[in-house]
């Protein structure tokens, strides 16, 4: 038996290609047509080495898992929620309700990823757009400290680099397309221009377009070894194109700096909209972080590393974010869901995770289920789960449950923990004023 | 299902003209009946005063735009948090609060109808996923049009009948409430850093006209018989000398409806900051005299808030004048999105004289059922200010202590001084409820009648006329009781109102087709099916019968 | 010849290392991608290393190890794509941002 599913969304990366083509056969997907090479892995590899519920290592059922979930998340006076990328929006929105149900932390993977971007836009503001507006009417791309050929395959093809756009209807030749990185990457190959600036030195080059931009006189030769005329004339090209566009990814926001290169990047855009029009976009997204960041902001109001424990929401880079947590031993309990902490997190925050009881919540085995007391293993999101996902440009699209699981959804897992906690906590009458507003209840005029 | 009697209330219903006559009020399933059985359960409201629940016809409460109101702005929240209860859900206030706090803090003022007035089209399912996070409140979106590539395409090929089933489709596809109009052409020419200041400028690419698109909508929404009028943002928001366009504006319509939104920024006049002053006077004898059109104020309210439009380019000019964070989103083919955090000042001439002109409109407007309490919240300020703003409308006094606080050259440049007129409770009723409701073609909203919702908001009259409304003793929402002695008692989520609209077969495919060019979603990912609502309501249009 | 001076470390990711993490991280094709210790050939020949000679990496915070690859990076640039064992030489302190100092640290290579 063969079926095919049109238009489906992958869920890997933040561009959020939505246009792909998945065959199952027999109950096999067999192909994932027009996805990258990451795409089509995501798919066609989705049921590889899945986790297995267990507690303390050994084989336990999904009823036990969560009693003994619940067990060490009530009893918890620090709890730490984090993760959330390779989740589908229901899930996340589920994540908030425990997190304010036990007062505990929640951050996303957002903390080690774009979060300066999110700090340093909460200083500045920022000039951007939906990918749309670029595939149809940029016409200068500068990709700054950041690699789409090997992270966002399929940005350079759908959104930036060849498409043709409805203003730029020759597609590639109307582009001028600029790469500034610390080596020459894959993504050097599609620029017109590779300009190499040593790592670190990212901020005095923004800054010294600035200066070109805003006509200050550059007395200098070259700046952190990058030639005083290459910046000219890209200055010159940056005011002079009818619409361009800025676009940054780790390398700023991991380098030292982090949310100040990023600032820089947002204030160049901002100089430049007096002279025309540009726009400056995060490369942002493994996974849902965008859909993350979205219902966290609209059910707290804010986007990463937020405490409840005074039974309301508490904002605080450094503070609430999860490698600080850990790192300062402060979490005496966590819960890690549809993220690999102690594979991402630097050795001295995965360490403290091994130390206390941790839950993991996910469909495959990671670094985090190896050493997690409760591994959860739940359906795949986005291929046995139907569900939201924000694109990297904050737009929502609409994610296709193409296989049957016989594994409970993060959803339902979140679901039944909340409904565990309440009961021991003897909360019953919200539990029932909760599950009576879930019901979806239609009426017609 | 549960059945209520209201009694020995004074009750206030403007379309049945009961002026707070003692009546018993009948609820049974949610809805308003004309009588009960005896041994009904009895909610006694003696010395109470009984109000429809109110209804918000324009407030950015959900959506992409208001979303980065809250992200971009820690601090505007962490003075203001709003705890968990065993019945309430955490979040956060400030001038732009988390979900659950809106549902809580409308409901905290007896309003269980909420609208978000500005949703692009793209964006409709995140802002629908909002609201069905937003409790206590039924609620509904307008759909941003007024730059839509298509609707710009279809006015050039002279081909009106495309631009409605377009319209159609997309009010459909969005499950929008209305036709949402902002700055027209004026955004699409924004996606290259420009602007229109006048209704025959041209559209870039497009040589279409803000005139066309006005008159053209307009149309449409009358082809379609949809419940509510265009709702239209006029170009030039905020600029000096504004309401010459806008008094232009209003002449291009014939005799069609027109909704008039935040009309407080459009009745400007001089030539720069400088000059500027009030033109209210003016604005509000055109509308006086032309019944086709209904308003809402947007008044300013002097404090922090977060400024938020589809206008980028007035957003822009905004920055330029406070140098402050600015946010800007275009969106393809559709919109544009600003944000910039703004502070009115008692103490600046050109703020106290905005919140001047937005009084004198209030006063100067004749018919209250013409004219409603906004804030455009939170561009002009937080919806929580509405009792604040209810008690100068009712209390000339405290008006004119108001008045002694800002700027003293308002005094003599506003004719605020001058205008005695005070609100009756009938008529802050009308302008908060009854009047929105018409205007929404809510016909089960707003008023107490048999059939209508029983949505109902129980006061205890004090002459503190803003003590009064910002403390309901009783809430009621679709007939339970939510709020008790100013504290939720009961968390519900209210349900999301669209309109009807038919899908236009024949245009589908040549929409299909221009879509899979341009936009960069998937034709058939970009419908939000209703199954992604939580609760919902469709509501029918007056459709009239088609031969295309 | 002298002590070689001290190397900058990137870690980010690569097109193997996305592919290979969907058949596990503990997959062959996966832990070959993210032991690979990318460096400029110059630095490889001052430390006397050759193509797919076992290196340690030292940082301030911990070390790894891994197999040294010749790839196309200027001078005094090492590039290791993300997993469990870089993030052994990330240091655990923020400096109240929330983000590590993933790129742009110091280390050394050496034969292991």
């Amino acid at each position: 038996m063969t079926e095919v599913f049109k238009n489906v969304t992958c869920p890997f990366c933040g561009v959020v290609c939505d246009d792909l083509q998945v065959k199952v056969e027999n109950g096999v997907i067999t192909e994932a047509k027009r996805g990258c090479v990451l795409g089509r892995y995501t798919f066609l590899k989705y049921d590889g080495d899945r986790a297995t519920m267990r507690i303390d290592g050994k084989p336990a059922t999904l009823d036990e898992c969560i009693e003994a979930a619940v067990e060490i998340l009530d009893e918890s006076t620090f709890p730490l929620i984090y993760g959330l990328a390779s989740t589908e929006c229901d899930a996340q929105r589920k994540a908030v309700e425990l997190a304010d149900l036990i007062g505990s932390t929640i951050d996303t993977t957002s903390s080690v990823c774009h979060s300066p971007t999110l700090q340093a836009i909460q200083h500045m503001g920022d000039s951007t757009c939906t990918v749309g507006e670029i595939k149809n009417r940029s016409r200068l791309l500068i990709f700054w400290g950041c690699n789409p050929a090997e992270s966002h395959p399929r940005h350079f093809s759908r959104y930036s680099v060849t498409p043709v756009g409805r203003f730029v209807p020759e597609g590639r030749k109307g582009r001028y397309v600029v790469n500034v990185d610390v080596r020459k990457t894959p993504s050097a190959r599609a620029a017109d221009l590779f300009i190499q600036v040593p790592p670190g030195k990212d901020y005095e080059v923004i800054s010294t377009l600035r200066a070109l931009v805003n006509g200050r006189p550059v007395d200098a030769a070259e700046v952190a070894g990058v030639k005083i005329e290459i910046l000219r004339d890209l200055a010159e090209r940056m005011k002079s194109v009818k619409f361009g566009s800025l676009f940054w990814g780790m390398g700023l926001t991991m380098s030292r700096g982090k949310h100040m290169n990023v600032m820089a990047m947002l204030q160049l855009a901002r100089d430049l909209n007096q002279y025309t029009k540009f726009t400056a976009s995060p490369m942002r997204g493994h996974g849902n972080v965008v859909g993350a960041a979205t219902v966290l902001s609209y059910t707290t109001g804010y986007p990463f590393g937020i405490n409840l424990g005074r039974g309301y929401p508490q904002y605080g880079p450094g503070e609430f974010t999860s490698v600080d947590v850990l790192a300062r031993g402060e979490a005496d309990a966590a819960l890690i869901i549809a993220a690999d902490a102690v594979g991402n997190f630097p050795a001295a925050a995965a360490s403290h995770l091994k130390k206390i009881p941790t839950i993991a919540i996910d469909p495959k085995e990671s670094m985090t289920t190896k050493t997690a007391n409760i591994v959860i293993a739940t359906a795949v999101s986005g291929i046995e789960t139907g569900g939201t996902v924000y694109r990297m440009d904050g737009i929502p699209l609409p994610l296709t449950k193409i296989m049957d699981s016989d594994y409970p959804s993060d959803l339902d897992v979140l679901s039944r923990i909340i409904a565990g906690i309440r009961r021991r906590r003897g909360l019953t009458e919200t539990e029932t004023l909760h599950a009576d507003a879930e019901n979806h209840q239609r009426t017609s005029l | 299902m549960p059945t209520l009697r209201i009694t020995n209330g004074r009750v206030f219903d403007p379309s049945r003209k009961l002026r707070g006559d003692i009546s018993d009020l009948c609820i049974k399933d949610g809805k308003i009946v004309e009588s009960l059985p005896g041994d009904a359960p009895v909610l006694d409201a003696k010395n109470l005063i009984v109000f429809p629940g109110g209804v918000d016809i324009h407030s950015h409460i959900a959506g992409p735009k208001v979303n980065i109101g809250r992200a971009l702005r820690p601090e505007d929240h962490r003075h203001d948090p709003v705890p968990r209860t065993k019945i309430r859900r955490s979040g956060t206030g400030g001038s732009v609060p988390s979900v659950f706090a809106t549902g809580y803090r409308y409901a905290e003022m007896g309003y269980t109808t909420v609208m978000e007035a500005a949703v692009p089209p793209i964006g409709a399912r995140h802002a629908h996923e909002e609201l069905n996070d937003t409790p206590m409140f039924d609620k509904g979106i307008y759909t941003l049009m007024g730059s839509n590539e298509f609707v710009l395409k279809y006015i050039r090929e002279k081909r009106p009948d495309k631009v409605r089933d377009f319209v159609s489709w997309l009010l459909r596809a969005t499950r929008g409430y209305a036709i949402k109009l902002v700055n027209p052409g004026g955004v699409e020419n924004w996606k290259y850093g420009q602007d229109v200041t006048g209704l025959d400028d041209l559209v870039n690419d497009f040589d279409v006209t803000p005139r066309q698109i006005l008159t053209t909508m307009a149309w449409v929404n009358e082809e379609l018989g949809l419940p509510h009028t265009i709702h239209l943002h006029c170009n030039n928001l905020g600029v000096p000398g504004n309401y010459s366009l806008t008094l232009e504006t209003m002449k291009a319509f014939e005799k069609q409806r027109v909704h008039l939104t935040h009309m407080q920024f459009h009745c400007y006049g001089g030539k720069s900051w400088a000059g500027f002053s009030t033109k209210a006077a003016e604005i509000a004898e055109y509308i006086n005299s032309h019944p086709n059109f209904t308003l809402d104020v947007g008044q300013i309210i002097f404090g922090d808030t977060t400024t938020m439009t589809a206008d980028g380019p007035w957003q822009y000019r905004l920055h330029g004048l406070n140098h402050r964070k600015w946010y800007n989103a275009d969106v393809e083919l559709e919109s544009s999105c600003g944000v910039v955090p703004y502070v009115f000042k008692e103490n600046n001439y050109v703020n106290a004289m905005q919140w001047a002109i937005g009084l004198e409109l209030f006063l100067l407007v004749r018919d209250p059922w013409r004219i409603y309490l906004t804030t455009d919240h939170p561009n002009g300020g937080s919806f929580i200010f509405y009792p604040h703003i209810i008690r100068m409308l009712m209390d000339r006094e405290y008006r004119q202590d108001c008045l002694k606080k800002v700027h003293p050259r308002v005094l003599r440049d506003t004719a605020l001084q001058h205008l005695d007129r005070e609100y009756t409770l009938e008529e802050i009723c009308i302008i908060t409820r009854s009047g929105p409701a018409r205007a929404l073609g809510l016909r089960h909203k707003g008023h107490l009648g048999p059939g209508a919702d029983a949505d109902v908001a129980i006061y205890k009259e004090d002459s503190n006329r803003e003590a009064m409304f910002e403390g309901p003793i009783y809430v009621l929402k679709g007939g339970e009781l939510v709020l008790k002695d100013g504290e939720i008692v009961k968390h519900v989520f209210g349900r999301t109102l669209f309109v009807d609209t038919p899908e236009p077969a024949e245009l589908l495919g040549e929409i299909r087709d221009d879509f899979e060019k341009y936009y960069t979603v998937q034709f058939d990912n970009y419908s939000l099916p209703v199954e992604a609502l939580r609760s919902y309501q469709p509501v029918a249009t007056r459709a009239k019968a088609r031969t295309s | 010849m002298g002590k070689a001076p001290s190397l900058v470390l990137i870690t980010g990711r690569s097109t193997a290392q996305g592919k290979f993490l969907h058949l596990g991280k503990d997959s062959e094709e996966f832990q070959e991608e993210v032991l690979r210790v990318n460096m400029n050939a110059e630095d490889m020949a001052r430390r006397g290393l050759e193509g797919g000679a076992e290196v340690r990496v030292r940082s301030a915070h911990g070390e790894m190890k891994g197999r040294c690859v010749q790839a196309d990076l200027p001078e005094g640039l090492v590039f290791i794509p993300y997993s469990v064992y870089c993030n052994q030489l990330i240091g655990g302190d923020t400096e109240g941002s929330g983000m590590p100092d993933s790129k742009g640290l110091q280390v050394e290579v050496e034969e292991a």
